[in-house]
């Protein structure tokens, strides 16, 4: 159990470590550690990006606490999201203590200028996966076509491009409320 | 007296983690408001810095910003209660919607609003792309950068990390080289 603990630490830890832009520039990392892992099925991250986006807070903390609760239960939470922000408190404390001046330089910059681009790659092919599995499903198992969620898809993708007012949590519950009526017909 | 201060820093970043949706840029205008206008712990000079700081480092801006400010605010003692602060709403509310999903994970109305949501939220995905990709330029590199990256996100199962540590040595060399053609 301790060992498990300890892992599930890590896991976030390391992630923790390696996101950087925060936010979004994490889903990439944590679907790939969760599913290696198997804390959470490929659904239960899809669902819960909506969830993290409808609940206050950092991206990165939500889901630390969601997956750690799911494997292990509060002990598990308060592990995963040690490990997560563990981090980022050591690394600013160091820089608030000692200098920010490395931060500025050219040669830190210029490694921010080649991540910046990767990053966005990365959250390009996220969100491809995630609208692929709604639409086709788990197409190594078995290929199925729901059009429905291709529906809901593409009416929230117009409804957040035209009204621009819109915020994430509007757009998760017509999302919600779009599959809790469609789905029923 | 001083209890009291590290109280005040405690509940401003609490309230903070428990009304900012969306975190990241969201979390910056919050900080701004009640940290710089309203408390006074620092000016928009170090606001500034921290913003740069929190985009070279990893981790959330939540998180990088409660540490900073709070450090500079009381020194390590401020900067763990505010970091406290800010993480224990999320927390606490996931731990909450953990315990609701679950009691009626069955119910078919909440199944059909799970799966409506994992059909939206890559909306939500491709709106954060848009906004971020504005703040890079497109040219060559960067380009080739991006679908690079895709292309191996997409495809293969290969380490994020490990594309992110090249990456960070390619622009490391890359800085040495033009380093050196300016000396």
């Amino acid at each position: 159990m301790i060992l498990e603990l300890l892992k599930l630490f890590f896991v976030f830890f390391r992630i923790g470590l390696f996101t950087f832009g925060g936010g979004y520039a994490m889903i990439p990392m944590i679907r790939q550690e969760m599913l290696n892992g198997r804390y959470l099925s490929v659904d239960q991250i899809n669902q819960f990006i909506g969830i993290a986006e409808s609940t206050p807070g950092p991206f990165a903390v939500n889901i630390a606490t969601f997956a750690g609760y799911h494997t292990f239960g509060v002990i598990g939470a308060v592990f995963a999201t040690l490990g997560v922000v563990l981090p980022s408190f050591i690394i600013i404390l160091l820089i608030a203590y000692y200098s920010d001046r490395f931060i500025k330089t050219f040669i830190a910059q210029t490694i921010l200028s080649f991540l910046k681009p990767v990053i966005l790659g990365l959250i390009l092919a996220a969100g491809l996966g995630v609208l692929l599995h709604a639409i086709i499903g788990n197409y190594l198992e078995e290929v199925t076509f729901d059009y429905i969620a291709l529906i809901i898809f593409g009416v929230v993708m117009i409804l957040s491009r035209v009204f621009k007012k819109l915020t994430p949590i509007h757009l998760v519950l017509i999302s919600a409320f779009m599959g809790v009526v469609l789905y029923l017909l | 007296m001083k209890k009291n201060e590290y109280l005040d820093i405690f509940l401003t970043f609490f309230k903070i983690g428990l009304f900012t949706f969306g975190g990241g840029y969201a979390m910056i205008g919050v900080m701004h408001k009640d940290i710089v206008e309203k408390k006074k712990w620092i000016d928009d000079e170090t606001m500034l810095e921290l913003i740069t700081i929190s985009e070279a480092t990893p981790g959330p801006f939540a998180i990088n910003g409660a540490t900073y400010i709070g450090y500079q605010h009381k020194k390590f003692l401020g900067s763990l209660c505010a970091t406290l602060g800010v993480v224990l709403p999320s927390f606490i509310v996931i731990i909450l919607v953990s315990l609701f999903l679950n009691a009626f994970s069955e119910n078919i109305y909440i199944q059909n609003g799970l799966k409506g949501i994992s059909a939206g939220v890559s909306v939500l995905i491709f709106n954060a792309l848009f906004k971020l990709s504005k703040k890079v330029k497109m040219n060559v590199i960067n380009v080739t950068l991006l679908v690079i990256a895709f292309l191996v996100s997409f495809f293969t199962n290969f380490s994020i990390i490990l594309l992110l540590l090249i990456t960070g040595l390619l622009g490391f060399l890359y800085a040495l080289y033009k380093g050196g053609r300016k000396a």
